[in-house]
């Protein structure tokens, strides 16, 4: 098999691009929380770097694509990279190398749990969220990613449809956030005291890296550096830049100020939402689900009122709720015009792909936060989810690492 | 020797360094701080959370002036922050039994 450099370059740039979205989620966090949980917050998505790293060359990735098991999981026969060598792997992408499609899914598997982190933010034990890490990767990631993408995953097989990570990344991260924000329990001062963002201007920063990121994220993962690449390409600028529009609107409608970081949540939502759909659905339909989304989402952070969990972040409102309705809005508008490889949804005259896109988001949703419940009870009897209510008031930059984050 | 302490809005600061130092005046301390008085605070919205902010930030600066200066300087505060707008601050003025330069420990008055 011969190797396309042209889609191995653009692979290498879109694994970078990835990348640099989880210090770019680091700051989109870091800006929201108190000044004194500024660092723990960032280090919490910058740390992942690190440890999910050495975990999916060690077993990750073999358990997400390795040889099936079952249709559940894949076996650990590319453990250590066992096999995964310099040659294509036709079955994932089949004119790059097999390591350069590895190293681009690191990049997916690394921010995923990052992104969980808002929703327990200023308040995670940092010892037990290294555990928490290593045991997400293994019992939640790899086996959604194995399903969704693996050869032989069962919702591969049913014709599921996830162009870059909208059940694998979003939906999954979405709901284990919400059993997080429920296991571990509100803030001390949730409810009876002001928690604004500290520093907007961060948050900001990392939005525009996350969105500049995203561009690999969603037309890397054409894993070729051809037209379907453009495609999701410009499917996730209308969608962004839809959904930020819409989310500003909604507010100024609802609360008659435009806010910035209604606008930065709207682009995220926007980028969240487009993901499982950038390469099945065309430019057009980008911006009337990027416009969805804005709403949607503007209504899904204020869910956590409502039923009284603190999602710090929003993870859910944002993430869940916008990825679930772009993994089902594929059902809609996927046509086969744009990607022989994907699919007619309901407006093409297919209903099949409408159930079965519906039927794995049900899916995801609910494996997700059962796993994730289960994994953080177990953390929460053996070592402890929450730092002690005094560390809460010191904040976590102190308590947690022994700094703070401005000295001035 | 008196201490006036003024809580005056923020961007009058320069405006009234400037003035107290072309009349002479050689020294003021300032201090970013927040409260409330008659003014009412404003509401701040973030992800539709709102947050009710009552507590305005101001500046408060202490000036040390001879017995016979409070007048004058008081009045250059008032011709520097005043707007006639609700919110423009409060000066108190207290006593000072002693005031002594570090440098060279002259007291009193020449310290100033």
């Amino acid at each position: 098999m011969k190797i396309d450099n042209n889609d191995l370059t653009w692979i290498m740039v879109s694994t970078a691009l990835v990348m640099l979205m989880t210090p770019g989620l680091a700051l989109f966090y870091g800006g929201m929380v108190r000044r004194k949980n500024v660092l723990g917050t960032i280090m919490q998505s910058f740390i992942a770097l690190g440890v999910i790293t050495l975990q999916w060359v060690l077993w990750g990735y073999s358990l997400s694509f390795g040889p099936d098991c079952g249709h559940i999981i894949g076996n650990l026969s590319w453990a250590g990279l066992a096999g995964v060598g310099l040659t294509p792997n036709p079955d994932y992408a089949a004119t790059i190398p097999h390591q350069a499609f590895m190293i681009f899914q690191m990049m997916f598997a690394i921010i995923t749990p990052a992104l969980i982190t808002g929703a327990v933010a200023e308040r995670f034990k940092f010892k037990t969220y290294i555990v928490f890490l290593l045991l997400w990767s293994t019992f939640v990631y790899a086996p959604i990613t194995h399903w969704v993408w693996g050869v032989g995953g069962w919702l591969r097989s049913l014709g599921t449809l996830d162009f870059a990570g909208g059940f694998v990344v979003h939906i999954s991260s979405g709901l284990s956030a919400l059993a997080a924000a429920i296991v571990i329990g509100n803030r001390k001062s949730h409810g009876h005291e002001h928690m604004p963002p500290h520093n907007l201007t961060m948050t900001l920063t990392g939005a525009a890296l996350l969105w500049f990121g995203w561009f690999g994220f969603n037309a890397g993962s054409a894993l070729t550096s051809g037209t379907l690449a453009l495609t999701a390409f410009i499917n996730t600028q209308c969608s962004a830049a839809a959904a930020t529009l819409s989310w500003v609107f909604m507010e100024w409608y609802k609360r008659s100020k435009p806010t910035v970081l209604g606008a930065a949540s709207g682009a995220i939502a926007g980028l969240a939402g487009i993901t499982p759909a950038a390469g099945f659905v065309t430019p057009l339909a980008a911006i009337f689900i990027g416009l969805c989304l804005g709403v949607l989402c503007y209504w899904g952070v204020s869910l956590k009122n409502h039923f009284g969990f603190d999602d710090s972040l929003d993870v859910v409102g944002v993430h869940g709720v916008g990825s679930s309705f772009g993994a089902i809005a594929i059902g809609l508008f996927a046509t086969t015009t744009v990607n022989a490889a994907g699919g007619n949804g309901l407006f093409y005259g297919s209903y099949s792909l409408l159930g079965i896109q519906l039927f794995s988001v049900g899916v995801t949703i609910v494996f997700s936060f059962v796993m994730t419940w289960l994994i953080l009870k177990g953390l929460q009897k053996t070592m402890g989810l929450r730092i002690e209510p005094q560390e809460e008031e010191e904040g976590l930059d102190l308590s947690q690492h022994g700094e703070n984050g401005y000295i001035f | 020797m008196k201490k006036i302490e003024a809580i005056v809005r923020p961007h009058s600061v320069d405006d009234i360094r400037e003035a107290l130092q072309e009349a002479g005046f050689r020294g003021m301390t300032l201090q970013e701080v927040k409260g409330f008085g008659r003014q009412k605070g404003h509401t701040e919205v973030y992800r539709g959370a709102e947050y009710q902010v009552d507590f305005l930030p101001k500046v408060k600066l202490e000036v040390v002036v001879p017995d016979g200066r409070v007048e004058e300087a008081v009045s250059i505060i008032i011709r520097c922050t005043k707007t006639g707008k609700v919110g423009d601050g409060k000066i108190f003025i207290l006593p000072v039994e002693e005031a002594i330069r570090v440098r060279t420990e002259e007291t009193g008055d020449e310290a100033l």
